[in-house]
């Protein structure tokens, strides 16, 4: 039986994805025009490999194409984890990004809505921990490269390999990079941030696609399509754990400018964090799971042997979800304050 | 009138298409040729029918008696001839049918004679007693006896609120009563006061309704204070409503007389002057019929017209109707059966088309995107309890406080897959009550065998001693007076039984199961041990007991 209401909103799960989609090309624009047109080998290689994926699980589970296409889910992981992505790597490595992401991470664990994990993040750990000289390899701004790549050198770079190019030309370390292994030789910070991959804020270039990142994650907010609680307490843990090591060791960590402005951290505080089937869904629980996944960030950077934390932060909080949820459900209108931290703890 | 009002979370703000009805004033349905009134139109017990077939009746004259505590009256809206008493058609989303008196018009409409009631001289409890008969039952629609709710014994109300708010869509049956009637239904509040004796009253009507706003103020008396509420469904929910104009929430599982506030809807405050001032019983209401019609609008329409003569009274249906929806878009269900009447809870009509009422799009898996909680006034988690209810772990989803859910439907309205939450939640939670009604009369069915069980060792334990004290006293009685003759009758009857009993023993000793004699050492040694270990088990059973 159907009943009521009778009447609907005009919500639906395909906007949604698309609207976020929307808020991500003001930074995919800045890195093209930056970083040259390699993200658009990146973008559209990824695409194409998630909807083939996507389409072919969705054939194999018997589920139907048009609905579960459509809700464009598929497409913005594929943004996301492009976005993740060096650009110019090799077609194969999108390939198996992808198939983690959307086969592995997504598919078998249900489908949409059903996924522990964020298929994005599952993908970028993946591939990280199995091809760490790829994931290195990061395009250089066009103000420092020796070599002009136009799209076609793009799509010959990505499906012929390095061959005719050489990689050096076009390729140099993160700023993330370049601090950490600099740092531990006790280089001093005025010698490492004068390089000149270094900008006003993070790394060069990117500094302005993180901008821009943040422009369409403020767009996210102001068309309610992210509640504040996770960007701000994803970007406070971040700033805040920076801060404070910087004050306890300025030689070996960076100022908070830097860590905000750098690697994944603004895609991840409106984009990645944010996804709805994976974060923490209730208000104090939004504020818990971010602000952790901050902290891991920069635990990781500072600490571990990656140069970014983004993902194994965000996979790591999304393990604690169920957990968090539980012990923060808001109280219910009509109940005592009390009541409400207990409410789930009974079966 | 610089209330602070206070705005609880969620809510929505679906299209209103209050202005599809509310231009016309109320209009009044032609007499119709035969009426179906059921008995069941109020929470509680449904009236007991007090007319049989071919009795005639008069307008206003009781059909069926209040039943109980929770009960009230319901009266003929015609005069005419009773032609039925029997199941008919009700206006119900489960479309059962209800026992009615069918009444078939004899066109005079005459009424019994109307005695008006000076209420200010009366005592509360026995203008309750009337109100009763009257058969006043809350008309937002959960059609509460309201005679109940007037009585103020132990509760200590101090503020009673109208809800004039009406915010459900498409309806406007409260809007053109409080722009039509408003002096009126100002007495009937001034009656509600008397009855509790409450000091505060407030008038909340939503800021959409500027014409009721104004005509509500101009009849109020400066002991009222009417409210305009902002618009934002389900503001108009009594809980809401109450939180809306004094930031009490009502305690979860209670009812706002918790707390001292008693809430009435505006319509009821009409029908009770009706009733005490005029006299008049409830026997009609006012109406909205919208939608796909001919002309929509409201109509005072007398309580059992069959809700086909209302749609054929607002013009018919357009072409291309598509059903019906008793009650707002929101909270309302579709109507089964258009003979089903108008009852007390019926205020609106609204006939569906295919543009005004798309098909529902596909539901899509849930994203937990946290819109349906965000939505929630009651601030639930509706997304786990939808994921607990399709997993039908009702325990699970009760423990998100799923009782709590007022079934305002606003999270189904913000749901971007389109899941329909409600029905979800409607679903589990009859299959909750049902387990419990199963648990109760398990637990009921144990609690007796106990009790019989308890009784019949009582009554052996009795017979018992008693036989040992007639024995001593015979005995006493033998050693004392051995010359007392004894009963010849009584001793024959003994020896007879002894005699049978006997026999009955003997048989036991000498039957013996065929297939256990003869057999060899090692079997009967094994049925030996067999019976060794049963008399062990009879003896520990019956020092358990």
């Amino acid at each position: 039986m159907i009943g009521s209401p009778y009447t609907l909103g005009r919500n639906n799960t395909s906007t949604i994805m698309l609207k976020v989609m929307l808020a991500l090309i003001p930074g995919i624009l800045a890195h093209a025009w930056l970083f040259g047109p390699g993200i658009w080998v990146s973008l559209f290689l990824c695409s194409t490999f998630a909807i083939v994926f996507e389409a072919l699980l969705l054939l194999m589970r018997g589920l139907p194409m048009k609905p579960f296409l459509s809700d464009n889910s598929a497409l913005l992981t594929a943004w996301l984890l492009a976005l993740s992505l060096p650009t110019l790597a090799p077609w194969w490595l999108y390939a198996i990004g992808i198939f983690i992401a959307i086969v592995i991470a997504k598919q078998l664990y249900g489908g949409i809505g059903q996924n522990l994990f964020n298929p994005a993040m599952v993908g970028y750990a993946a591939l990280i921990v199995s091809f760490p000289v790829y994931m290195t390899q990061w395009v250089a701004p066009l103000a420092l490269a020796d070599h002009m790549l136009t799209l076609w050198d793009a799509f010959d770079v990505v499906f012929a390999g390095t061959s005719s190019i050489s990689a050096d030309s076009y390729t140099s370390a993160t700023v993330l990079d370049t601090w950490k292994t600099q740092a531990r030789l006790q280089t001093p910070v005025e010698t490492i941030l004068g390089q000149s991959i270094f900008g006003w804020a993070g790394g060069r270039g990117q500094e302005i696609v993180v901008s821009m990142y943040l422009l369409g994650g403020l767009y996210l907010l102001w068309d309610r399509l992210v509640t504040w609680h996770i960007p701000l307490a994803f970007l406070s843990g971040v700033a805040g754990s920076a801060a404070v090591l910087h004050l306890i060791d300025p030689m070996q960590h960076a100022d908070p400018l830097l860590h905000l402005f750098s690697g994944g951290v603004m895609l991840g505080a409106f984009f990645i964090a944010t996804d709805p089937v994976t974060a923490s869904s209730t208000p104090r629980g939004k504020l818990i799971y971010a602000g952790m996944a901050g902290i891991l960030t920069m635990i990781i950077r500072g600490f571990g042997g990656y140069p970014d934390g983004v993902a194994f932060a965000v996979l790591l909080m999304n393990i604690c979800v169920p957990f968090i949820d539980n012990y923060t459900q808001p109280r219910v209108f009509g109940h005592k304050r009390k009541q409400a931290e207990k409410v789930v703890g009974k079966t | 009138m610089t209330r602070k009002l206070f705005t609880f979370n969620g809510g929505v703000h679906p299209d209103g298409h209050k202005s599809a009805s509310n231009g016309a004033p109320i209009r009044s349905m032609p007499l119709l040729p035969r009426y179906v009134v059921p008995m069941r139109q109020h929470i509680g017990a449904p009236a007991r029918p007090i007319v049989a077939v071919g009795d005639a009746v008069l307008r206003g004259q009781m059909l069926g008696a209040a039943e109980g505590y929770v009960s009230t009256a319901v009266h003929a809206p015609t005069s005419g001839r009773v032609v039925a008493v029997e199941p008919c058609a009700a206006p119900h989303p489960s479309g059962l049918f209800d026992l009615a008196v069918v009444i078939e018009a004899d066109g005079l409409d005459q009424s019994v004679d109307f005695q008006p009631l000076d209420w200010r001289a009366l005592d509360p409890s026995a203008l309750r007693n009337r109100i009763r008969e009257m058969g006043l039952a809350g008309q937002g629609g959960a059609v509460f006896p309201s005679y109940i709710k007037l009585n103020p014994a132990g509760q200590n109300i101090h503020t009673l609120i109208l809800n004039g708010a009406e915010c459900e869509p498409w309806i406007t049956c409260d809007d053109r009563l409080m722009r039509e009637r408003a002096p009126e239904l100002v007495r009937g509040i001034e009656i509600m006061q008397h009855a509790l004796g409450c000091k505060t009253i407030l008038i909340g009507i939503e800021d959409n309704k500027p014409e009721a706003l104004a005509a509500m103020r101009a009849a109020a008396p400066a002991t009222m204070e009417v409210v305009s509420v902002p618009t934002l469904y389900p503001g108009g929910g009594g809980k809401q409503l109450t939180y809306t104009l004094t930031g009490v929430e009502t305690p979860t599982g209670g009812r706002s007389t918790d707390v001292g506030i008693q809430v009435f809807n505006v319509g009821t405050a009409y029908s009770l002057y009706r009733a005490v001032e005029l006299g008049e019983p409830v026997i009609s209401r006012v109406v909205t019929i919208t939608g796909h019609v001919q002309q929509p609008g409201n109509f005072e329409v007398r309580i059992g017209s069959p809700l086909s003569d209302l749609i054929a009274a607002a013009g018919g249906a357009l072409a291309g109707a598509s059903g019906e929806i008793v009650g707002g878009p929101m909270m309302g269900f579709d109507l089964m059966d258009l003979a089903a009447p108008v009852t007390k809870a019926v205020n609106c009509l609204i006939v569906k088309s295919p543009t005004l009422f798309p098909a529902k799009p596909i539901e899509l898996p849930c994203i937990r995107c946290g819109a349906c909680a965000r939505a929630c006034p009651a601030d639930l988690q509706p997304f786990e309890m939808y994921w607990y209810s399709r997993a039908k772990d009702f325990g699970r989803a009760q423990s998100y406080n799923l009782f709590d859910c007022i079934e305002c439907g606003c999270c189904a309205y913000v749901c971007p897959s389109h899941i329909p939450l409600v029905d979800y939640f409607r679903f589990s939670k009859s299959e909750i009550w049902e387990r419990e009604r199963e648990k109760s009369s398990a637990d009921q069915a144990r609690v007796r065998h106990e009790f019989k069980a308890f009784r019949l060792a009582r009554e052996k334990q009795e017979k018992a001693e008693k036989f040992a004290k007639a024995a001593e006293k015979s005995k006493a009685a033998a050693g004392s007076d051995a010359t007392a003759p004894l009963d010849p009758d009584a001793e024959k009857k003994k020896a007879i039984l002894q005699a049978a009993l006997e026999r009955a023993q003997k048989a036991r000793e000498t039957v013996e199961p065929r297939n256990t004699e003869n057999l060899p050492p090692r079997v009967q040694k094994e049925i030996d041990e067999i019976e060794s270990r049963r008399a062990a088990v009879d003896a520990t059973m019956e020092t358990k007991e």
